[in-house]
């Protein structure tokens, strides 16, 4: 049977793999588990669900654990969550409450694989509190924050930089969102899987069938954004833009796809929002998709003409990441992880305002040629530094480092 | 690998890490230089060649780049640009360099120190860790063949890293091959006057494996 790895070799080229089987000799039988909290729905998922198993083809021990609460859980990591990013959320004392008693219950559940392993890697602010209840711990434990907490609002952050510095390295995707800690912070941007679901090539008449089943029309233009129901999305503005470009597209159409995760209990009130926003316009389709339609937010994606990422804040924006895999220019907000991957002229436009991007609409789809080469650098650049090997050799790197302790130069003998 | 008859290749792999030191304006910049440790400007320099960013770059070294794009001002962008790293014999002399072209400016234009930034400017150091390419090389002849084999951050330690590396500041092919003997010292020039600064990786490999290929199979380049 062609192992997982082999297939990868298939697109990255084998000297990739040959340097994933390297890295990992000195981890060889370590123990390492990945903590979040949520299985389906979220970027972090998608990551954890081709990392694990390939970490495990390089000889390295790796597991999966999720956290599970109620609703006063995720409701204040979700608070955790917009605060981080900046907005002024006060978390009230009974939701840090059932924050920390969640992960106290979470704790007595997953205390013996997490003080039995060689490295932990806890995802985001949802799990963080249980280092404070494993004292018996021998490893090394690692924060990694996925979300752009480049201004968080201070009283948030301090709640959880006292958690935060208990651990022995944390991992932001960008320079930017590091934090003032005592510890090494790591940057390692995410990345995208090429085999999953959501990025696999498609047949051509499973990517057509998207066309019918949601009433669009192929020989009209297509603009597409897929992402949660997050007002830091700026769906409202992406409407917007799309107005502004239809009076001179008059044949344009737009997708809006998103669906909610399971801990995100604000999506509901943003889809009321954008259905408003939207009226009787039959050409604007706002989708709501389980958290398992990836192959059908693969086939509207490779639908589009344009995609957009209008976000005005973002951690990373691994939905820019899976439309540049299929060659499709992006237009993506000035922030964040977008700035890495969108280069002006190069892969896409960076923009500010619904105006922005309704300029940026009309330019490239009057610009047919400009849009293909585009489209084309687009996936080049995600091939050469989005995708999952290289994701997996940074973790690797980040445990030989700290695995060695070392400071610049470690010779692996 | 060198001081042997054989040539051992490795590879690296280079994480980045943040320092916690940032900048908003060109003063806090000069500042900031005036302390950071040497592992961040070598980063700021060499380390853009092996973490993800788009090739094509406009400017060769950040310092430059956040000049330009968050200070707007091109004109010390362009002087920053224009710093060639592998002219200076240590990082010692390139921070000075650095500074020295800052402080210039400061004199120039009081306005532009205390101008702020549209974005921060983030002081990284990194980590590399090396390990075993599972090439050897047995003589210099073979270099021609095994180069474009090579994985660009394979490149990076031989070519890029060597220099901060070996005493002699020289590339670890040089290296090797001077330790050999005499008998390659034209080679060794040819390769010293590669500039790999305005170069991408792939772009430094393509030029070895020409360089390589004319020396040992049609004479002189």
């Amino acid at each position: 049977m062609t192992s997982l790895l082999e297939t990868y070799a298939a697109i990255t080229g084998n000297d990739v793999i040959d340097h994933l089987r390297q890295l990992a000799k000195p981890l060889a039988n370590m123990k390492v588990v990945h903590v979040n909290s949520t299985r389906v729905g979220g970027g972090v998922a998608e990551i954890l669900e081709k990392l694990v198993p390939l970490t495990n083809e390089l000889g390295i021990d790796a597991k999966w654990e999720i956290i599970s609460g109620e609703a006063d859980f995720y409701e204040c990591t979700k608070s955790m969550h917009n605060a981080l990013q900046g907005n002024r959320e006060n978390i009230s004392p009974e939701l840090l409450q059932s924050y920390e008693q969640t992960n106290i219950a979470n704790a007595e559940k997953l205390r013996p694989v997490l003080e039995d392993a060689d490295f932990v890697f806890i995802h985001d602010p949802q799990p963080a509190a249980l280092i404070n209840h494993c004292p018996n711990r021998h490893g090394k434990w690692i924060w990694r924050c996925h979300i752009d907490a480049s201004h968080p609002y201070r009283p948030v952050w301090k709640y959880l930089q006292n958690i935060v510095s208990h651990y022995d390295a944390s991992i932001f995707s960008l320079p930017a969102f590091a934090q003032p800690l005592q510890h090494p912070q790591y940057i390692i941007p995410p990345s995208i899987d090429p085999l999953s679901d959501k990025n696999i090539d498609l047949p051509p008449e499973e990517a057509s069938q998207v066309y019918r089943d949601f009433a669009l029309d192929p020989d009209r233009h297509l603009i597409v954004q897929v992402s949660r129901y997050d007002r830091f999305k700026d769906p409202v503005g992406v409407i917007r833009a799309y107005r502004l470009a239809k009076r001179f597209v008059p044949d344009l159409q737009l997708v809006l796809a998103g669906g909610s995760a399971t801990d995100d209990p604000e999506g509901e009130i943003v889809v009321r929002e954008v259905r408003e926003a939207a009226g009787s316009d039959p050409d604007i389709h706002v989708l709501l998709l389980p958290p398992d339609a990836h192959r059908t937010i693969n086939a509207l994606q490779r639908a589009a003409d344009i995609v957009l990422q209008k976000s005005t804040k973002e951690g990373f924006g691994l939905t820019v990441t899976e439309a540049m895999w299929k060659s499709k220019p992006v237009i993506g907000g000035d922030t964040g992880g977008i700035r890495l991957q969108v280069v002006n002229y190069h892969t896409g436009f960076l923009v500010h305002t619904p105006e922005g991007a309704a300029l940026r609409i009309r330019y490239l789809l009057h610009q047919q040629q400009m849009r293909a080469q585009i489209g084309e650098r687009a996936k080049n650049y995600v091939r050469e530094n989005f995708l999952l090997t290289r994701h997996l050799r940074e973790h690797l790197t980040l445990l030989v480092g700290l695995h060695y302790e070392s400071r610049y130069r470690i010779k692996l003998s | 690998m060198a001081g042997n008859t054989h040539f051992l290749f490795n590879d690296c792999a280079l994480i980045s890490i943040a320092t916690g030191q940032k900048a908003m304006t060109l003063t806090e910049l000069r500042n900031n230089l005036i302390h950071i440790s040497l592992d961040s400007i070598y980063h700021h320099f060499w380390g853009g060649l092996l973490v993800p960013r788009f090739e094509e770059r406009e400017f060769n070294n950040d310092f430059a780049g956040w000049v330009r794009h968050s200070l707007r001002d091109p004109v010390l962008a362009e002087r920053l640009a224009a710093i060639d790293p592998t002219a200076s014999s240590n990082l010692e002399e390139l921070r000075q360099e650095l500074l020295d072209l800052i402080e210039e400016r400061l004199d120039e234009n009081e306005t532009v120190g205390w101008t702020r930034g549209n974005r921060q400017f983030e002081f990284l150091r990194s980590q590399l860790v090396v390990f075993d390419a599972n090439r050897r090389l047995e003589k210099p002849e073979d270099l021609a063949e095994q180069i474009p084999l090579l994985s660009t951050s394979s490149i990076f330690y031989h070519f890029i890293d060597a220099r901060r590396r070996l005493d002699q500041g020289c590339d670890d092919f040089s290296h090797w091959l001077a330790d050999l003997g005499d008998e390659h010292l034209r080679l060794c020039e040819q390769l010293a006057a590669i500039d790999p600064y305005f170069s991408s990786l792939s772009q430094i490999r393509t030029e070895l494996t020409a360089l390589f290929k004319t020396y040992f199979t049609g004479g002189s380049p």
